[in-house]
């Protein structure tokens, strides 16, 4: 059964905080650029690159928001069948001394977010990283944090996290599921 | 000799209930390796008979192969003549007759005798060597025909199998000279010029596959020719494994003009395409190439009308390694001894093409008298030879490796279902087959060494 | 995908996937570090029974670039029978752990053979087989159109609608071969060019329209795309046409020629070129040539190879 903990407005308002603030912690959007790791995450990054955009003059998204696809960093990849990457997209000026923000919708594991940093690594020099997620739902297996958390969510392994987000799924909320048999 | 002495293995057998080519079901009694009634109820009551429940058993005279590669001598990994008479008999055939591509070639006395002495040594099957048209096959001057054919081994058919016999002026030499023996040339007509380095069949095909093509005309051209000269001189001409629609409208015209020639099919090329060869799977290189269903129609028909007069196996045993291995290295060849009245059944019986009295024909009476090997086959008139085999036309199977008896297993029919099984095989009058299991070879051997004191005629060499 | 053997049995979505991956590997060729570690940890052999550099340094660029190990066979000259030496050789690479072979050899069909033995279980990529197929050269062609054509909006595309005509050997190439079947996959429509002593028997039932005239050719089509194939000089011995000059005369893409061609058309060859035979340097130079592009594109294509081949799960053992 899976039961909803975050719905539309608490997304939106979370999205907001985080926007907010990332801008308060760079102290504006200059040099500012936000990445998405496909596919919620991509997402998330426009979102909160139109949110950024709407409280700071003269900041363009497309300026300032890509995706950062970590298909080909994975250390996972003989476990699973073969994935399609996706794109990588980085802003026109690229990465290299500027805060570069990573955004995914779950923070479990951190191999993912290893992952990113690994692939970041290899397209430029950034300033600094930052990591913002819809969900942090602890579980860690390296020491990677995050800077900008929606929501801490304490969960037990078994049970899973599903993020649908309105552009993708067609709806918009974030509900835990035990795990079938749990 | 005597007709009534006692041999090893050669008791009074009573075989019940078997029904003969032409339908007739009867039981058949062998004596003393001869076929002594075919009337019902002969035999019984009789002490020391041994009975055979035949019942459901289709009886075929001792069939006959006018197209075998035993490999001995020289080539003994591939196959021997012991181990390949006893593929024969587990397939049904009483006599084969050896190809001449041994090392040395069979192109002198010495060799065919040693290669006949050593099949009637065995005991499984009469082994007829086939003598070489020319000197070590090498296509340029003939060889000593003669000393051949007045040999013990008293060769007939001399062939060049796996060469064509391509020059013009030598094929005619040859088609002339074995009149003077009552012999025939049996040739492999392939043209070597339109058929270096082929692998298939020339179409669509082998262009998609990047194999090299192996055109129909390569081998129909050589067939006119061939007919051509055989009239011209007056000669008797055999053509080996015809596998193209083309070959057999060849062979059509020449008979309908009154030309000496005969024709044999192979069983694969009545059964199997060349769309086998997608797989790239070695199994289906053979020479003649598989070609395309029409082909195979057409091939069909042409025994079925008797423009094709014969099926020949054209066992070609080869070691594992040389079918392991990419298309284009791989040894050309099949073997066919076990899996050849299966496919018969399943290509032309089941499909009503041919009834078993076609089967006795193109499988023992008319190779038999292709080969000059007379004695040998029959229609089971008293008194006729105890050269015959039972098989079950109800079995249907899958094909497996398990059936094969020679050294080598490049069969193409693994996995495949085929109609009919052999079940008993009788070599003048010895069971070498016994309801599905070979004779022991001391056994076989035995029999055979009686036969050989009893005196030449039992193995019905005429000279 | 367990091998990529040929592009005939490659669906629409499987050849547009390997594109779409393609893409994602051509970026990476324009990083600051131009090397993924995807397949750490992996070993790709290349085994060459035929010599060819140009394949095999671009297999083996695709190979190092996603971090895999590379070992270079070359089983050319080996005095083994050629039958042994390909079981042999396949089951000396399971016994090192190959994980993935790229196989060139001159026997058609060979790549086949070693995927559906039980020699070894490594991935098998056709790298050129005889006359057969040379899958990863369609890929890349049809990846250098798809760039050439829709640029920057290449991705997801196929090439429906786009004309092609190739010209040459068509009777001895793979690379013909192979493109003819990617590219009707893919949409678009194939005409074949040669003397009629260098087209395969029996293309009348394939998908291709074949003619022995190129200027008509190209004035009827007004095609997209013009592939040249290279001419080897033992088919010249071989009497497949009387002479050179008479070649290039008939079948060679001059300047003349390439005057006519659409401005937006694009030049494409294989390598390695014979200028003035098949190709004239005004020609293989010109703008409307991919050739140097084909280069590049083909390790990108090869990285998407080998990425979608060996990055998945492994299978349990048998």
């Amino acid at each position: 059964m899976a039961r909803t903990v975050l719905q539309q407005a608490d997304i939106a308002r979370a999205l907001t905080r985080i926007s907010h603030e990332i801008l308060e912690s760079n102290r504006g959007a200059a040099d500012l650029v936000i990445l998405g790791i496909p596919t919620r995450g991509s997402v998330l990054a426009e979102r909160i690159g139109a949110i950024v955009a709407g409280i700071e003059p003269g900041a363009v998204p497309a300026e300032m928001v890509g995706s950062l696809d970590i298909t080909m960093y994975r250390d996972d990849l003989a476990r699973h069948p073969t994935r399609t990457p996706s794109p990588t997209q980085v802003p026109r000026q690229g990465i290299d001394g500027k805060t570069v923000v990573l955004v995914d919708d779950v923070l479990f594991s951190g191999r993912t977010i290893r992952a990113a940093l690994d692939a970041l690594n290899d397209l430029g020099r950034p300033r600094a990283v930052r990591l913002a997620v819809l969900v942090d739902r602890g579980h860690r297996e390296l020491p990677i944090r995050a800077d900008f958390v929606g929501k801490n969510l304490p969960t037990s392994r078994e049970e899973r996290i599903n993020v649908r987000l309105e552009s993708i799924d067609g709806t918009e909320e974030v509900s835990i599921e035990e795990a079938p048999g749990a | 000799m005597s007709d009534t002495s006692i041999r090893p293995g050669g008791t009074r057998s009573l075989l019940k209930g078997a029904m003969l080519p032409d339908g007739t079901v009867t039981d058949i009694l062998i004596e003393n390796g001869r076929i002594v009634s075919t009337a019902p109820g002969a035999g019984t009551g009789a002490s020391g008979t041994v009975v055979i429940d035949a019942a459901g058993l289709v009886a075929l005279p001792g069939l006959v192969d006018l197209h075998t590669h035993l490999r001995e001598p020289g080539f003994e990994q591939s196959e021997t003549v012991l181990t390949g008479t006893r593929a024969a008999a587990a397939g049904g055939f009483t006599s084969v007759f050896a190809m001449a591509n041994t090392l040395p070639v069979s192109d002198t006395a010495g060799v065919v005798e040693q290669v006949q002495a050593l099949g009637a040594r065995a005991g499984y099957a009469t082994v007829r060597p086939i003598g070489a048209v020319t000197v070590g096959l090498a296509g340029e001057r003939l060889s000593e025909i003669g000393a051949m054919a007045q040999s013990r081994a008293a060769v007939r058919v001399f062939s060049d199998d796996g060469k064509c016999v391509h020059d013009s002026l030598l094929m005619r030499r040859a088609l002339e000279y074995v009149k003077t023996f009552d012999g025939v040339i049996a040739q492999h007509a392939q043209d070597p010029r339109l058929t270096e380095n082929a692998q298939m069949n020339e179409g669509a095909l082998s262009s998609e596959l990047g194999l090299k093509g192996w055109p129909a005309v390569a081998e129909e051209s050589i067939i006119a020719r061939d007919v051509l000269l055989a009239e011209h001189v007056g000669a008797r001409l055999h053509v080996c494994h015809l596998s193209t629609a083309g070959s057999v409208d060849v062979i059509r015209w020449a008979k309908a003009r009154g030309i000496a020639v005969t024709a044999e099919a192979t069983p694969h090329h009545l059964l199997l395409t060349e769309d086998l060869v997608r797989s790239y799977d070695a199994r289906f290189k053979v020479n003649p190439p598989l070609r395309r269903d029409e082909d195979v129609q057409a091939l069909r028909e042409g025994l079925a009308d008797g423009t094709i007069d014969i099926v020949a196996t054209d066992h070609a045993p080869h070691p594992r390694e040389s079918k392991e291995s990419e298309w284009d290295a791989a040894s050309f060849g099949m073997v066919g001894l076990e899996s050849a009245l299966p496919v018969v059944q399943t290509a032309l019986v089941d499909s009503g093409l041919l009834g078993w009295d076609d089967v006795a024909r193109v499988l023992s009476n008319t190779p038999a008298r292709i080969g000059r090997l007379p004695g040998h086959s029959h229609s089971f008139e008293d008194g006729s030879p105890a050269n015959l085999t039972l098989v079950d036309p109800a079995a249907r199977s899958t094909f497996t490796l398990d059936r094969l008896h020679g050294k080598s297993t490049n069969t193409p029919y693994e996995g495949m279902t085929l109609s009919g099984s052999v079940r008993w095989t009788f070599h003048h009058g010895f069971a070498t087959l016994r309801d599905g299991e070979l004779a022991d070879p001391s056994e076989a051997a035995t029999f055979a060494s009686g036969e050989l004191a009893a005196g030449p005629s039992g193995q019905g060499i005429a000279g | 995908m367990r091998h990529l053997l040929s592009t005939k049995d490659l669906t629409r979505d499987e050849a547009i996937q390997i594109l779409d991956i393609a893409e994602d590997m051509a970026d990476v060729q324009n990083r600051e570090v131009r090397k993924l570690p995807t397949l750490r940890g992996k070993t790709v052999v290349n085994l060459f029974f035929e010599d060819s550099t140009r394949t095999r340094i671009s297999f083996e660029a695709a190979a190092k670039r996603l971090s895999a190990d590379v070992i270079n066979f070359s089983a050319k000259g080996s005095s083994v029978s050629k039958g042994e030496s390909l079981k042999d050789t396949a089951q000396t690479l399971a016994a090192m752990g190959a994980d993935g072979v790229v196989i060139r050899h001159s026997a058609s069909g060979a790549p086949q053979v070693l995927a559906q033995s039980d020699w070894i279980d490594a991935r098998i990529v056709n790298a050129g087989d005889g006359t057969h197929e040379h899958p990863t050269q369609a890929l890349l062609d049809a990846f250098t159109m798809r760039r050439r054509l829709f640029p920057g909006a290449s991705r997801g595309r196929d090439l429906d609608g786009v004309s092609v005509v190739i010209v040459g050997d068509i009777l001895h190439s793979r690379v013909a071969r192979s493109n003819l079947w990617l590219l009707r996959t893919l949409g678009a429509t194939v005409t074949f060019v040669a003397p009629a002593t260098l087209v395969p028997l029996g293309t009348a039932s394939w998908p291709v329209d074949v003619s022995y005239d190129l200027d008509a050719t190209l004035a009827l089509t007004q095609p997209d795309v013009v592939m040249m194939l290279r001419i080897q000089s033992e088919r010249m011995n071989a009497a497949y046409f009387p002479t050179a000059r008479e070649y290039a005369r008939q079948w060679g893409l001059d300047d003349e020629r390439l005057g006519r061609l659409r401005p937006d058309s694009i030049v494409m060859h294989p390598g390695p070129m014979n200028r003035g035979l098949e190709i004239s340097a005004g020609a293989a130079d010109s703008a409307q040539s991919t050739v140097l592009e084909q280069v590049a594109n083909g390790v990108s294509i090869r990285m998407a190879v080998l990425y979608l081949l060996l990055s998945g799960e492994r299978e349990a053992q048998a």
